[in-house]
């Protein structure tokens, strides 16, 4: 089979099968590298503003008690941030989303990669890692620009040691970072899917007026009723227009007089798809256009 | 013409309601908890979940609305991570952990434990003889924020203000959370930097070392040694130990990736990991237990024999509970079975 698409190549890349117990394969798919950034820096900065706010509080409190002392708000902010820093991943990820808020948003959740379950070790695991994979090359690269002579230099180079572990994701294909690698898990998409309207309800009211033969409905393939599935669920009128006029050329459709775009592709929607899942039940699956079967 | 129902979509039609119910339930697993349904949802989620699973391979095969195949295919992971990824609850785990888990998991690494433990003994000692023929090696060994007013060139009575003062509470105290925070950030480092071939953690653990053997000869030079070793006693224990565990739990991965033996090297390491994780939480534990105990006991408790009685107490505490053969419970844990 040739995937002639690279996007559709694209995704084929991201997908991996996991046959649950009663045989079915899930067809997971993992998260990109960019959904993986995008969680991680959402986490990030509501920690940091979460960091600020909790320092701003222990200063207030403490000044409203009267305790004049730094001390007090140092030390509370410092374990604070500790366990902030530490237990903000470990926590979310034992929640049974198995997700931190960033990961949430992004439609992700933390997985073990054999399909088993996700134990704590494995999440207290990948989450200490992320000590050396992002704190470690960003602290030292910070320290080593603004230390100078040999002692700076060291930690520029220990910065790219380290630095190797934070581009670690982008020289695999399953986009592990170090820390998945050692605790078994891996970051797979489960998005809350809403279930849309079935395209197919629409176009059969209007069957009645559009009788289409079967050479016309030969035109097209699988891949092809996809594509117009997303035209119709996206129903911009521009593209419409231009693909209803791409298809009655196509297929030689004298459009009536008074036949809009929506209501002919509804129609031509329904018709292809019940030809196509017809022939599909009778075991030929068509591709695309391009197929012969 | 009578109107055209497609198969696929009466198929939807039929079966659209359950998925609906199921789609309800997880929902509200997912954001309040199994503990949130009746007896009757907990017992419907997995037949709704094995009948979505039909309707997948169903639509997989007669439907061509790709909507509903994506959709169903979220549906089904979804409630598959909720069915099978079930786990005991929370408080049952973590009483598993302290009673067998992670004393377990220690002993499994009982050789890298020594290995560690021998750098550290072995760096400690070159950092003392070091700066017995040169004190300028100090300055090389501790960061000068650390070590503050103590140095080679400091004089007997201040150093033992330093050990026995009591003063300025409030400052040290700040002073043990910064170290808190300090070395269990270098204990976690230690084992996160096992997983490049577990040089990076043998380092670590030797500038660990050298900084200890340092400090107690700037105080053996003055004759302070045994009242030094007292001082540090009360929580050091406890924080070496930690931080020796987390090297041998850093040099276990790095072993594991580099030498992953028949496996291949993706799940030595995994398996490495799952059994080093369970040591590394236990290990933050024991830091926050020292960093109490430091910011409590250091400067308060000034008495030699008390400290002393604190230190080895609580090395002898440590080391039972880890190492000491105890009563399997009727049903061994399941940790140990995996």
């Amino acid at each position: 089979m040739t995937v002639y698409d690279p996007a559709e190549r694209a995704e084929a890349s991201l997908r991996r099968s996991l046959v649950t117990p009663e045989g079915v394969d899930l067809n997971l798919r993992i998260g990109d590298a960019g959904q993986r950034v995008g969680a991680f820096v959402i986490d990030w900065l509501i920690q940091i503003v979460a960091l600020a706010l909790f320092a701003w509080f222990c200063g207030s409190v403490l000044a409203a008690v009267g305790m004049k002392k730094v001390y007090h708000v140092y030390i509370i902010w410092l374990l604070g941030s500790f366990l902030l820093r530490n237990a903000w991943f470990i926590g979310f990820e034992l929640s049974p989303r198995a997700a931190t808020i960033g990961k949430r948003i992004m439609g992700l959740r933390v997985a073990a990669r054999d399909g088993g379950r996700l134990t704590a070790e494995a999440v207290v695991t990948r989450n200490i890692m992320r000590e050396i994979e992002f704190a470690a090359p960003i602290t030292l690269l910070l320290v080593g620009a603004f230390t100078g002579g040999t002692e700076g230099m060291t930690y520029l180079f220990v910065a790219i040691w380290t630095g190797i572990f934070l581009f670690f994701p982008l020289f695999n294909k399953d986009r592990l970072r170090a820390g998945d690698l050692v605790a078994g898990t891996w970051v797979v998409r489960t998005p809350k899917r809403v279930l849309l309207p079935d395209l197919a309800a629409a176009g059969a009211h209007a069957n009645s007026r559009f009788a289409f033969t079967d050479k016309q409905l030969q035109a097209y393939g699988v891949k092809e009723l996809h594509v117009l599935e997303q035209v119709l669920r996206t129903r911009d009128r521009k593209t419409m227009a231009a693909v209803a006029m791409r298809i009655r050329r196509k297929i030689d459709w004298q459009a009536g007089p008074d036949e809009g775009d929506g209501e002919f592709l509804d129609a031509y929607y329904a018709a292809l798809r019940a030809r196509l899942e017809h022939r599909m039940l009778f075991g030929h699956r068509r591709k695309d256009k391009f197929d012969k079967a | 013409m009578a109107v055209l129902q497609l198969k696929s979509h009466q198929f939807r039609q039929e079966r659209e309601a359950d998925w609906r119910r199921l789609s309800f339930l997880l929902e509200k697993v997912e954001e309040r908890g199994p503990k949130s349904l009746t007896d009757d949802q907990l017992l419907a989620i997995p037949v709704l979940y094995r009948s979505a699973l039909s309707s997948l391979s169903v639509a997989r095969a007669t439907s061509l609305d790709q909507s509903l195949v994506d959709y169903l295919e979220g549906l089904c992971a979804r409630a598959y991570f909720v069915v099978y990824g079930a786990r005991p609850r929370i408080g049952q785990r973590i009483a598993g952990y302290f009673t067998q888990g992670w004393s377990a998991r220690v002993r499994s690494i009982w050789k890298e434990t020594l290995v560690s433990a021998a750098i550290t003994i072995l760096a400690a000692v070159v950092g003392f003889m070091m700066v017995a023929q040169n004190p300028d090696w100090f300055y090389a060994m501790v960061p000068a924020d650390m070590a503050g007013d103590r140095g080679p060139t400091a004089s007997a009575a201040s150093l033992r203000a330093t050990l026995y003062d009591t003063a300025d509470t409030e400052e040290l105290s700040a002073f043990a959370a910064e170290l808190f925070s300090h070395n269990a950030q270098i204990s976690l480092f230690a084992f996160a930097l096992g997983f490049a071939f577990c040089v990076p953690t043998a380092m670590l653990l030797m500038s660990n070392g050298v900084l200890l053997g340092a400090m107690i000869q700037v105080f053996a030079a003055k004759g302070l040694g045994l009242e030094f070793a007292g001082w540090l006693m009360i929580h050091g224990v406890t924080e070496l130990l930690a931080i020796i565990l987390a090297g041998a739990a850093g040099f276990k991965i790095g072993l594991a990736v580099a030498f992953p033996g028949e496996r291949t090297r993706l799940d030595a390491a995994a398996e490495a990991g799952r059994a080093s994780g369970a040591v590394m939480a236990g290990v933050v534990i024991m830091l926050l237990l020292a960093g109490l105990l430091e910011g409590l006991g250091r400067q308060m408790i000034t008495s030699d024999a008390v400290r002393y009685a604190i230190g080895i107490g609580s090395g002898v505490i440590w080391l039972a509970y880890f190492y000491l053969p105890r009563p399997r419970g009727l049903a061994p844990g399941r940790e140990e079975a995996r």
